[in-house]
């Protein structure tokens, strides 16, 4: 494993040993999944610890793994000025009202990320202070990400304009 | 300020509510004793595309900004689960389109991550050469606009006269002007030729002249001066909590570029400097992108010395398109390019995050595989769309002439902040 993943995740092991059990490395990088009850706490810990420092949120995504049990993820990509380094969380919710805490309060770019995963997927973000849909219009009912909404939509979900 | 009292929120609801429903009608006894909600977009020339504002004004004072987004929104990361990795391609000339070669770069170095292949090094070379190229298109494009936003149509005029010569040159290597779809998983589609290297050559030598032609006509212009100095600015640490990157994050003195922090393709070996100003104004904001240009001619000329020849593509038959040429004339070439149209890529299972410094800021890809010939999860991080979550921020206290400046600083292209 590479001198800075296992860095990071003997730093996670140590203030968070009871959660931390699934951590992989694929092609150099590192992914931890958590528990989404803890989420926030580990973000914080990992934006404000000295020496790690992961001071930018650069992407934060949802997933549909199309999986009776937690079935929808949620991504955080994080990068570190100081180490220019990355590793990447994941934590999991389940089908019925999907609902994750928000990390907006950590880094104020988790805002729109977490509007358009909702939008996307319908992923609540408990917490968001403006959770309203990104890219498709507000009456529209569906979550066109989710592997049960088709590629070529659903007829008659989008109104169209008037004559 | 922010304090409103139970009948001015009512009143603003209504102003909203006419805003959205032609029906209902609002008059005031006092126009002056209200804020105006002013909708911009998203048909407007200067929100370059389609960005739609709703501006709260006190007269010509900014009070809030609400961008809106969607108008553009193709649903590239559902398409890209439905298209094999190679099919894929196109689609990412769409994102940023004024720097397409910069967007296939970006993409096939995340697939060959997830792959575990590496191009040849003549083709590390040619796609170094195209970013630059891409990028140096790119602030072209931004500084001519910056100064049409503002009035200084000349210098639109002569920079989309370079602009037009750099496409011509976009033509000769990748076939097409726009929608190039030049690079391959593995490599690039063919050879640049070296007469085209030498035109290349030939643009860069003149490029620094013209673009000096044009920063005479703004670094001493009073007007332009007055219209970006003191404008839009944001701070150090909140454009880091907005995650603003690229040269907007450099205008606010910090010293971060993906091509130095995590050098991808052949950066590490190259000469170059990573320019930031303080301010975090509009001013900045220009300064940054124009000794960007020259930092990328540097690179160019950099890289026209040293380019190795030798294959344009990797030989690994099982992931990389073999010659069209070869596939008409040999068994083993026919059969795999066959599996690899039909079937696609078959990566191992994994996910994966790959980020370029592309001319907007950080445009990473987020793969996620299954081991099939499609990516279960795309996700396309486009700078332009982090970006612009930050607009909020600098235009509060703007006037609303400051408006179109500070969108043109910010540089945002609605095809990569909507997908």
């Amino acid at each position: 494993m590479d001198v800075m993943n296992n860095k990071i995740l003997d730093r996670l092991k140590t203030k968070f040993a009871d959660i931390i059990s699934d951590a992989t490395e694929f092609r150099g990088e590192l992914t931890v999944v958590l528990p989404k009850e803890r989420i926030v706490e580990v973000c914080r810990f990992l934006k404000e610890d000295d020496e790690l420092r992961f001071n930018l949120l650069a992407d934060l995504c949802g997933i549909d793994m199309y999986t009776p049990t937690r079935r929808f993820g949620i991504i955080y990509n994080l990068y570190s000025f100081t180490n220019k380094f990355r590793v990447r969380l994941k934590t999991f919710t389940e089908a019925d009202h999907p609902k994750v805490p928000t990390v907006t309060g950590i880094w104020g770019t988790a805002n729109w990320h977490e509007r358009e995963t909702f939008d996307m997927f319908g992923i609540i973000f408990e917490g968001h202070p403006d959770l309203r849909r990104m890219y498709m219009p507000d009456e529209f009912e569906y979550y066109p990400l989710r592997k049960d909404f088709p590629l070529m939509g659903i007829r008659g979900s989008l109104e169209l304009p008037k004559k | 300020m922010m304090e409103t009292k139970p009948e001015q929120s009512s009143r603003k609801s209504r102003i909203l509510e006419a805003l959205e429903n032609e029906h209902v009608s609002i008059s005031f006894d006092d126009p002056l004793e209200n804020e105006m909600v002013l909708n911009m977009g998203p048909q407007h020339p200067s929100t370059h595309g389609v960005l739609r504002l709703l501006i709260k004004l006190d007269g010509e004072t900014v009070l809030a900004s609400v961008p809106e987004l969607g108008y553009l929104h193709r649903g590239y990361e559902k398409l890209a689960e439905n298209c094999s990795f190679h099919e894929f391609i196109p689609h990412t000339d769409r994102l940023d389109y004024l720097s397409p070669l910069s967007n296939n770069t970006a993409y096939v170095l995340a697939v060959e991550k997830l792959i575990g292949i590496e191009a040849p090094p003549r083709a590390q070379y040619i796609r170094t050469l195209i970013s630059e190229l891409a990028r140096i298109s790119s602030h072209l494009m931004f500084f001519g606009s910056v100064a049409m936003d503002i009035g200084a149509l000349t210098v639109w005029m002569w920079s989309f006269r370079e602009r037009e010569k750099l496409y011509d040159l976009f033509e000769r290597i990748a076939g097409a002007r726009f929608t190039t779809s030049y690079t391959r998983i593995g490599g690039v589609a063919q050879d640049i030729a070296p007469e085209t290297l030498w035109s290349i050559r030939n643009f860069i030598d003149e490029l620094p002249g013209k673009v000096r032609e044009c920063e005479n006509l703004l670094n001493t212009n009073r007007i332009f001066l007055e219209r970006v100095d003191g404008i839009g600015i944001i701070t150090k640490e909140r454009a880091l909590d907005l995650g603003l990157t690229g040269p907007s994050l450099r205008a606010c003195g910090i010293e971060h570029d993906l091509r130095r922090a995590n050098p991808y393709l052949i950066y590490k070996d190259l000469d170059f400097a990573v320019p930031t100003y303080e301010g975090g104004d509009c001013l900045a904001r220009y300064y940054v992108r124009m000794a960007e240009i020259q930092e990328s001619i540097k690179i160019v000329r950099q890289v026209l010395e040293k380019i190795p020849a030798g294959e344009v593509k990797a030989g690994q038959p099982k992931q990389v398109l073999p010659k069209k040429e070869r596939v008409y004339k040999k068994m083993e070439e026919l059969i795999h390019d066959f599996m690899l149209i039909n079937f696609g890529v078959n990566p191992p299972v994994g996910e994966i995050y790959h980020a370029v410094e592309a001319p907007k800021g950080e445009l990473g890809f987020y793969i996620y595989s299954n081991g099939e010939g499609q990516p279960w999860r795309l996700k396309i991080r486009s700078p332009s769309f982090v970006n612009l979550q930050s607009i909020s921020t600098m235009m509060k206290g703007a006037m609303i002439s400051d408006v179109v400046a500070i969108i043109a600083s910010l540089d945002p292209i609605m095809g990569e902040a909507d997908k």
